[in-house]
């Protein structure tokens, strides 16, 4: 589903942004990307929505060479990802519907078809009930949801989320992070890059830890991987809070 | 077409103060160059009612016939460069002497004998009266037996040539600089819109939307924008001349406005400058996003 091979990152002001990554993740896995600001956490997310390209290296996502792809296909590559971020990203002038159905709008979606696959998101999420609802209007919390059931309408085949916790309290995270890991449950793979360490820390997914651009940790490359709980001690005592 | 024209009008409604100031920048703009082209037509008009004047006079020998005038007069006439040819008797050059020339209209009406002679006045045709033309005519009119004398104001003429000319180059350089002055600015505006929305169209391409449907409605606002500003600058154009004429007196009936082709220039020159401007602030956006 995604595999990245020896991917290095330069940006052109010189900064060494991530040096011989390697990594594979399947179908179906949950995947935290964890480590300090700068760690090189977000060039990895980057690379995966095509927002840049690898200077060296190979990246693929979902079929789709990320070193090959022209600007014309990265609409295509985007269209079966989910992406949400810390800052939600929602247009304040649409509501809650408006702004859900907008991602099938610019898909091409027939519009007859655009209600019900709104609502049917907007159930999932548990916001149903705020479909007429503008963004200003809502909780932190809420507007990631309503972030993250843009995200899944088009069905994507991986969600990618960038620190989708960061702005919200311990409440809220905790509900975000249940629908990720039902996200997870049907099927769609999760990249997560958070620097919450007690949401690592209480599940068995897999994580990545990254430091100076390069992979520290790989609990897939652990000889016991079945926990998080088994992994080197400093390996997550290196991850900021 | 009917998703691209719902975000162009929502998207204006959305921001009214930055669409209504788009608008009357593009209004504005054209305004300027629709101002300086009507000077410049009513200019060129005053300037070609100036060049009626032009006239060539070949006075005739007194004591000729009056079948040889007619008969030369038929073939002066059918110069390629003839408008028409009229005669003038010697009496009627005198009674108009005396209408025209009043400071002499007691030596005129003490007058024993007419010392004016008869002469046949030939008009040019509207695009060939200038200097060089007036000079051509002149010399074959000088061809004839019976012509005395042949006048066209050689000065004077060459003085309205050289008007013309200057008025062209001018006009076409300062209209020129105009127009680009109005591109650029309307450029400028359209590119703040934009970046206005910047946020949203980094959102539309997250969620996969091509480069294309991320354009179109931009453009059609562009377009629309484009319309109502070249419709704002035809108005504004229409409210100056009418104060200007109201103001003028006498000569108010020799200002003229923009036809109905000229104002479908200006809307049309709004609408393209919408439409490119448009076209290409988004793609410059969207190839450095």
């Amino acid at each position: 589903m995604i595999r990245l091979h020896n991917v290095s990152k330069t940006y052109p002001n010189g900064v060494l942004a991530l040096k011989d990554v390697s990594f594979h993740i399947p179908k179906g896995q949950f995947v935290f990307l964890t480590g300090h600001s700068g760690a090189g956490k977000s060039t990895i997310l980057r690379l995966l929505i095509a927002e840049e390209k690898p200077s060296h290296g190979d990246v693929r996502v979902s079929g789709f060479s990320i070193n090959k792809l022209s600007k014309k296909d990265v609409p295509r590559l985007r269209r079966k990802l989910g992406i949400v971020f810390q800052d939600f990203r929602l247009l304040e002038y649409r509501n809650v519907e408006e702004n859900v159905g907008f991602a099938l709008e610019v898909t091409g979606t027939r519009p007859e078809q655009i209600p019900s696959r709104v609502i049917r998101v907007l159930t999932q999420v548990g916001l149903a009930s705020k479909a007429k609802v503008y963004p200003k209007e809502l909780s932190g919390g809420e507007q990631q949801r309503v972030a993250l059931a843009r995200a899944l309408v088009n069905d994507p085949a991986i969600l990618i989320a960038d620190e989708p916790t960061g702005n919200l309290d311990e409440r809220a995270t905790r509900s975000i992070f249940q629908l990720l890991k039902e996200i997870n449950a049907g099927g769609t793979v999760v990249v997560m890059a958070t620097h919450n360490l007690a949401l690592v820390r209480d599940t068995n997914y897999r994580v990545i830890e990254l430091k100076g651009g390069g992979v520290v940790y790989d609990s897939a490359q652990e000889p016991s991987p079945s926990s998080a709980g088994t992994r080197a001690p400093d390996a997550l005592g290196d991850v900021a809070s | 077409m009917s998703t691209t024209l719902r975000e162009a009008l929502r998207t204006a409604r959305r921001t009214p103060l930055l669409s209504s100031l788009s608008v009357a920048s593009i209004g504005f703009s054209l305004f300027t160059v629709g101002l300086f082209v009507l000077v410049a037509i009513n200019f060129q008009h005053a300037l070609r009612t100036l060049a009626e004047r032009v006239e060539v006079v070949a006075f005739v020998l007194r004591g000729t016939p009056a079948e040889a005038i007619t008969a030369a007069s038929q073939d002066i006439a059918a110069f390629p460069e003839v408008l028409e040819v009229r005669f003038v008797s010697e009496e009627e050059a005198l009674d108009r002497a005396r209408r025209e020339l009043t400071e002499f209209q007691e030596a005129y009406r003490d007058l024993e004998t007419n010392p004016l002679p008869a002469s046949l006045e030939i008009r040019l045709k509207e695009d060939l009266r200038n200097e060089q033309v007036a000079a051509v005519v002149a010399e074959r009119l000088r061809g004839f037996a019976f012509v005395d004398d042949v006048r066209y104001g050689r000065e004077w003429v060459r003085r309205l040539d050289r008007l013309r000319n200057l008025a062209g180059a001018l006009g076409l350089v300062i209209g020129l600089a105009f127009a680009v002055v109005a591109v650029v600015i309307i450029g400028v505006t359209i590119r703040i819109t934009v970046l206005q929305r910047a946020k949203e169209i980094a959102i539309m391409r997250l969620v996969g939307a091509t480069n294309g449907y991320i354009r179109r409605p931009f453009v059609l606002e562009g377009v629309m924008m484009g319309i109502l500003g070249g419709a704002l600058a035809a108005a504004m154009c229409w409210g100056v001349f009418a104060a200007f004429r109201g103001s003028m007196g006498e000569v108010r009936g020799t200002l003229v406005f923009f036809g109905t082709t000229e104002i479908a220039l200006i809307i049309l020159f709004g609408t393209s400058i919408g439409y490119f401007g448009s076209l290409v602030s988004v793609g410059r956006h969207l190839r450095h996003v």
